[in-house]
């Protein structure tokens, strides 16, 4: 029982660290919350799903509805945030933005692929199951955990081993200097938004496909899921997503086991509440000699 | 090389500079001293594209660069070592360095550049692999320093490089400018020790509250008994 838990809380984890990355990418680098982060979520469970439905193979549907949720990214960006920055506008404005736009997200979905619940295709997955012991696995949660895998290893890459990452960075950190070394501000935060994008779009994806349980509304519980890693490991910080996604994750799967099924949403609202009371910064969070 | 004619510039509804005019040509050392408030720093940032300017026009190497973003006029060969340093806190010094030459393609050049910055600041080899933010205000100094002449720059600005440092430490950042200067980079330097700053430049102009109060050649203005009298005390 113990270690079956254990296996659930490891591809899930994996997953809801996928999903907080972009969600914390886009604060490190904006320090802005955008709260529209799920609704790209959603819409890349459905993009994936339209794809497979329209006879593509699930190993292109996924980079697919990576690329469409990457560039209705760079699109939100461009309408609900660039307008407000050029602006200066204060950060109330910019996370009151981001909830109009979610808003207007999930209603379009409810026009376009209407409110009920819709799923994969049967067999759109090999079913397969392995058996070790007293733990088993399906040949689909093991790519799921692979997949994001990749996906966080070649962001790691991305961000700490090209120039594209450095200079991303440098705009995280202070966009007057980057720009005075040359650094194009504004096309590094649309690269910014398109990534952030594409990983909530194979989140969305990939828990589609474990769920398979797609609707405009899926992207709710991921709202507070998503708040809480973050803010778990430190609002902008890459690392500190990883490990939240994984505390969280561990946290929901081992009190729907031992303490009820009910409690599976409390937990991250406690779990947020903890952390804000002791450590805001979370507990990977920049120290501020580090800034000085 | 740079030519700033009748530039005014609004910091909110404060006119920080108004109507200055001023040229730097190509492989001179110019120094821009003034008092603090003086619009200085101001005239720095604006011919980097930082601020924007209310009316006049700046010429850089050819292009009007009035209206240009920032990334575009570094782009042009303008490099600054802003006030403050600026050092990217959280980056290595290695990755520092290696975004002072964002702008440019040449790779294996980029890579010697950077082993001479090393030879040069061997503080900057020794502190590699470390985020610049632990460093003291005199290697953060350098460290901007050598991130500016990462890009090759056609013009370097350099904005109260002396600001906050120990006496020993300004002295090694005047000799390194002389170092740059014999090279024959073109350079602009804004600068509170206008004792400093006059020794190394070959002209000079004193702003006062935003507007040009006196120009000349440096070693004029040093025994300019009014210069004496305000700007170099005893």
């Amino acid at each position: 029982m113990f270690w079956q838990q254990v296996v659930n809380a490891i591809w899930l984890g994996a997953v809801y660290s996928l999903f907080s990355l972009g969600y914390t990418l886009v604060f490190g680098v904006l320090g802005i919350l955008n709260l529209a982060h799920p609704s790209l979520y959603m819409w890349g469970a459905f993009i994936g799903l339209m794809c497979v439905n329209a006879g593509l193979p699930l190993w292109l549907a996924l980079p697919l509805a990576m690329i469409f949720s990457g560039l209705m990214g760079v699109l939100l960006d461009r309408i609900a945030f660039k307008t407000l920055r050029d602006r200066n506008a204060p950060h109330l404005a910019t996370l009151i933005s981001s909830i109009g736009a979610s808003i207007f997200l999930i209603s379009a979905a409810q026009g376009v692929f209407s409110a009920q619940v819709s799923r994969f295709p049967f067999g759109v997955f090999p079913v397969k199951v392995f058996t070790l012991g007293p733990v088993t696995i399906t040949l689909l949660q093991i790519s799921i955990l692979a997949i994001s895998l990749a996906i966080m290893l070649f962001l790691r890459w991305l961000l700490m081993g090209t120039k594209l990452g450095q200079a991303t960075r440098a705009v995280a950190f202070n966009p007057v200097t980057a720009a005075r070394l040359g650094i194009p501000v504004d096309r590094v935060i649309m690269q910014t938004f398109f990534l952030a994008g594409a990983l909530a779009g194979a989140a969305g994806v990939l828990l589609g496909l474990a769920f398979n349980a797609i609707s405009p509304f899926m992207g709710g519980p991921m709202n507070l899921k998503g708040l809480t890693v973050i803010v778990l490991g430190g609002l902008g910080n890459i690392e500190g997503a990883v490990l939240g996604g994984f505390i969280l994750s561990f946290s929901e799967v081992m009190s729907v086991a031992y303490l009820s099924s009910d409690l599976r949403d409390a937990v991250s609202f406690v779990l947020l509440l903890i952390i804000l009371l002791f450590r805001p910064n979370g507990l990977l969070g920049r120290s501020s000699a580090k800034r000085a | 090389m740079l030519n700033v004619s009748h530039l005014t510039v609004n910091y909110g509804a404060i006119e920080a500079v108004r109507d200055l005019s001023f040229e730097v040509a190509a492989g001179q050392v110019v120094a821009i001293i003034g008092a603090n408030g003086a619009g200085k720093s101001t005239t720095l940032n604006t011919i980097g594209g930082i601020l924007k300017p209310r009316s006049g026009k700046i010429r850089f190497d050819g292009h009007d660069i009035s209206a240009m973003r920032a990334d575009q006029i570094a782009r042009l060969g303008l490099a600054q070592v802003p006030e403050g340093r600026e050092v990217l806190a959280p980056l290595t010094v290695e990755e520092n360095l290696r975004l002072g030459a964002y702008v440019r393609a040449d790779r294996e050049a980029i890579e010697s550049d950077l082993q001479a910055m090393f030879m040069r600041f061997p503080i900057l080899e020794k502190r590699r692999h470390q985020p610049a933010g632990l460093m003291s205000g005199g290697e953060q100094q350098m460290l901007a320093v050598a991130r500016a002449l990462m890009a090759r720059p056609k013009l370097l600005t350099l904005d109260e490089p002396s600001m906050g440092l120990a006496p020993l430490i300004v002295n090694q950042i005047f000799e390194i400018i002389s170092e740059i200067r014999a090279e024959g980079v073109t350079l602009l330097l804004v600068e509170q020790n206008a004792r400093k700053a006059l020794q190394v430049a070959d002209y000079a102009y004193v702003l006062e509250r935003g507007a040009l109060a006196y120009g000349g050649p440096a070693a004029e203005l040093r025994q300019d008994e009014r210069i004496v009298a305000a700007y170099l005390g005893n």
